[in-house]
Order: structure tokens, then sequence, then C-alpha cells
């Protein structure tokens, strides 16, 4: 993330704090405290997961889905909406 | 053109006028009839805005945050409970430096439940960055309203502008509309600012090392503010052959005694002063219609070194006292002007401040031999 504006002058900054980035830069998964893991051979592609996720960390992929761990804060709703019981969460370690 | 219309149809005739671009609001009695108002605008077409129905007072402003940001003239109205939900987000949209305007009828807060006024509920909001305007009647409410924003889009801040729920939101009285024309003349379409570009996508109000350098910009906007509203009241006075100052002095100049408040107290003040002077007592009565910034000097400028000052607050901060009364002490902290204080607090939650109470305020101030413990009116033996 951006975090200096190239100047030292007060009067140079801008009203408020902008950055010309967006928030892909901003990698929430390192807030997750629990892993949501897909055991693909459960997994029907109904894309449930996919449709619910609030942060887009499923990934659709040819024949099945991912889980980006860069952006899943492990909220779960995932592990709640999927109807075959595909994906489970296991406490993060670090 | 002159209606007999009520304080909140003053606030959305006025909005009307401003012809803002977005207005999101959520239902709280006593404002609902502004967005009511508003909204039947909206469905008709002859207001140009979108509006946006919320399930809550902080999506409202969540609300308003998004469209401002994209450098759209906003507008929202609460009350009371209302505004106390929308806390939060009243410190973005004065830290993203957002020109929203909102009219916030004064109502106290819960519990216990009440809906009539007092104005604890915006007072209480004055560290958020807010500006904030006291209004005391129609005409001053519509004319506020256009002022505030003027006022908003020149100093980057947001602002507020109260009226006493009941007492000014559903009382009629004449109150003269000018033309459009008119009104753009003194209120053009936006001016440009720093918006959100979706061709060049930015987060505003992003995580940075320099947070104190955007506070301290913010203090030296809301330094700048007080200029800027007395120059809106002044071009607004050339303009419509009425203007209101920042404070509002009667009888002061001499007086031996100022009454101070915000709002309609002040009203009731003034006609006990009448019936005083004719006595030979002089009594003067000091109205801050801006609290946000609070002018300093021109409440100054209205005192004489010795008057006795009787702060008289419809508000009151637990553990504390009246909230004028803390923001006068600290002005005249540096002693340059010496003007004893005497605390009252009445009003609270609608009850009426009238002749009577005021009576007993200048008869206690002028007898006291010096200031002494908050007195309370209207309680019980």
């Amino acid at each position: 993330m951006k975090k200096g504006y190239g100047t030292k002058n007060l009067d140079e900054l801008p009203l408020t704090a902008i950055s010309f980035m967006t928030t892909e830069t901003n990698q929430t998964g390192e807030w997750r405290s629990q892993r949501p893991i897909l055991d693909s051979e459960k997994c029907n592609r109904c894309g449930l997961c996919w449709m619910y996720c609030p942060d887009q960390a499923i990934r659709p992929q040819e024949n099945s889905f991912s889980i980006s761990y860069e952006y899943c804060k492990g909220c779960g709703i995932c592990a709640t909406e999927c109807p075959k019981g595909a994906i489970f969460l296991v406490a993060e370690e670090r | 053109m002159k209606k007999v219309i009520s304080g909140n149809q003053a606030v959305s005739y006025a909005v009307f006028s401003a012809k803002p671009q977005v207005i999101a609001a959520y239902p709280i009695t006593p404002q609902s009839a502004i967005v009511e108002m508003l909204a039947t605008f909206c469905s008709t077409g002859d207001l140009h805005a979108k509006f946006i129905n919320v399930e809550s007072e902080h999506s409202a402003m969540a609300a308003c945050i998004a469209a401002s940001v994209t450098g759209a003239r906003t507008f929202t109205a609460t009350s009371s409970q209302g505004l106390a939900l929308m806390h939060e987000l009243l410190h973005y949209a004065s830290g993203l430096r957002l020109p929203i305007v909102m009219a916030n009828v004064n109502r106290a807060l819960a519990s216990p439940f009440n809906l009539k006024a007092d104005l604890s509920d915006s007072l209480s909001q004055r560290d958020t960055g807010w500006l904030q305007f006291y209004c005391e009647s129609g005409q001053e409410i519509f004319d506020t309203i256009i002022q505030a924003f003027r006022i908003s889009e020149e100093a980057l801040l947001p602002v507020m502008v109260n009226l006493e729920g009941f007492i000014l939101s559903h009382t009629y009285e004449a109150v003269e509309i000018p033309e459009h024309n008119e009104i753009e003349r003194f209120l053009p379409p936006p001016p440009p600012r720093e918006c959100l570009d979706v061709e060049h996508p930015s987060m505003f109000g992003s995580t940075t090392d320099l947070y104190i350098n955007f506070r301290y910009k913010m203090h030296q906007a809301m330094e700048k503010a007080e200029r800027i509203c007395q120059d809106a009241d002044d071009q607004f006075r050339s303009a419509f052959n009425r203007g209101y100052g920042l404070v509002q002095a009667y009888r002061c100049e001499d007086a031996d005694i100022v009454l101070l408040a915000a709002g309609t107290v002040a009203s009731s003040c003034r006609v006990v002063a009448d019936r005083y002077a004719k006595k030979g007592v002089k009594v003067g009565v000091l109205r801050i219609r801006l609290f946000r910034p609070l002018p300093k000097e021109p409440i100054c400028q209205a005192l004489r070194n010795g008057a006795r000052l009787a702060v008289i607050d419809r508000d009151y901060s637990p553990g504390c006292g009246g909230i004028l009364a803390q923001e006068v002490k600290a002005i005249f902290h540096d002693g340059n002007l010496k003007v004893p204080i005497y605390e009252f607090i009445a009003g609270l939650g609608g009850r009426d401040v009238n002749d009577e109470d005021i009576e007993r305020i200048i008869e206690q101030t002028l007898k006291a031999k010096k200031p002494r413990e908050i007195t309370w009116i209207g309680l019980l033996k």
C-alpha cells in the first residue's frame, strides 16, 4: 500500500489520504484465524461458495474451485453454504 | 414567494432549491416530514435527485459519503437517536473533507424515551468535525440550509443545521422563498473538487503514516470556516436583505446581565429583556447561531467587562454541566474579559422555558454574590 506522498510539505498534501491503488494491495488473508480447506472429491462444483464469498477469495478453475489464501479472511461462509460439506475449517497456524 | 410552512417544510423547500443530486435518509420523529417531502419532490420529477432508501441512519450517512466522494451535492436529515447511530460515520465525512449538508431536528436522547426538543443530541457530536448551526425561526432555517451548501462546498467540511423538534419543526410560519434563479446566483452548482474517478481507481482515507498532518489540515480548515460562514452570511444579506451573523447580540452593549442561549430559548429571552428594559434593568441576550467553529471573537466583542453572564443550556453533559457553559468558560479562561458566569440547565426533554423561568434566572443572577453550582430549572420540589 502506498503510504508516502512524495512531499515533505504540508501545503502540498491532498486534503485527505488518497492512495492510487486498489484494495488488491490489501492482503486481508493475514487476518485469518480459521483456514477453509476444500475437499475437491466431495465438491459438486455448484459454485455457491464462489457466489457467497464476500472477499472474492474463491477462484473458479477449469473443473473445480480453489481458495485464495492471500485474501480469504476465514469467515467460514463458504463452509456454511456448501451443500456437500466439502469445505471445512481448521485453526490457522502461523 | 411567501408561504406559510413548518420548520421541516422550510428545510425541504431549501434543499429543493439547492438542487442536491443525492439524498439518502431514514425516517425518525420529528424529522420524517423533511425527507417525506423530498421523496415526493423526487418521485414527481420536480427534483432530479437520486433518493436512496436505506435501513438505518448509519447506512444513510454511509450512502451520503459514497455519493459525496463522487462529487455529488448530497443531503440527509435526522434526529437524536438517528444522529447518535451515525456517530461513527460523522467522523468519516469530515475526515474525507466532504461537503455533506444535514438537517438535525433536535430531540432529547433516551433514556427515558422522549420525542421533544433538547440540544444534547447535536452538541454531543461537537468533536466530529462538522460545522454546526442552531436556528431560531422558519425563515432562518430556510436561509441557513442554503448558506450551508455554499459554506460546506467552500470549506470542504460537512455542515449540520439544527432546529428544535416540534418548537420549530412543526410550527408554521410565513417564510419567504426566493426564486430558483436568485438562489442559483448565490449558490451555483458545486465547484469541482478532488473526487473518485472510475478511470483511475483510488482509495479515499486509506492508511497513512501522515495521519496527524491530515488532522492538522482539518484544523486549519475549521479555523478558516468561521470567515467563510461570515462571508456567506454577508453575501446572503446583500442578495436577499436578510442575514443573521454568527452570534446575535441584543441589548448587550451596556447590559448588566446577559442571557446566553442557542435556538428558540433566545426568542423568549428577548421578550423578557424588553420587559426588564421598561423597568430600567439592562438585560441583554446573546444567541449562539454558529457553534462549530465557535465564534470566539464575536462572543467576546458582544460582552463588556463586568457584565454577568447567565448561560441557559437546553442540554447537559453528565458529570460536567451545560455544554454551552463549558465552551463559553473556556473562551474567558485567559482573563482578559472578566465576566462571571452563572449556569442554568433548563428545557431538557422539550420542557418549555417560559417567561417565569427566564425571570427567575435573571433575578437569581442579579442577587447572587458570585457564581455557585449549576441551577436546574423545572425540578420537582
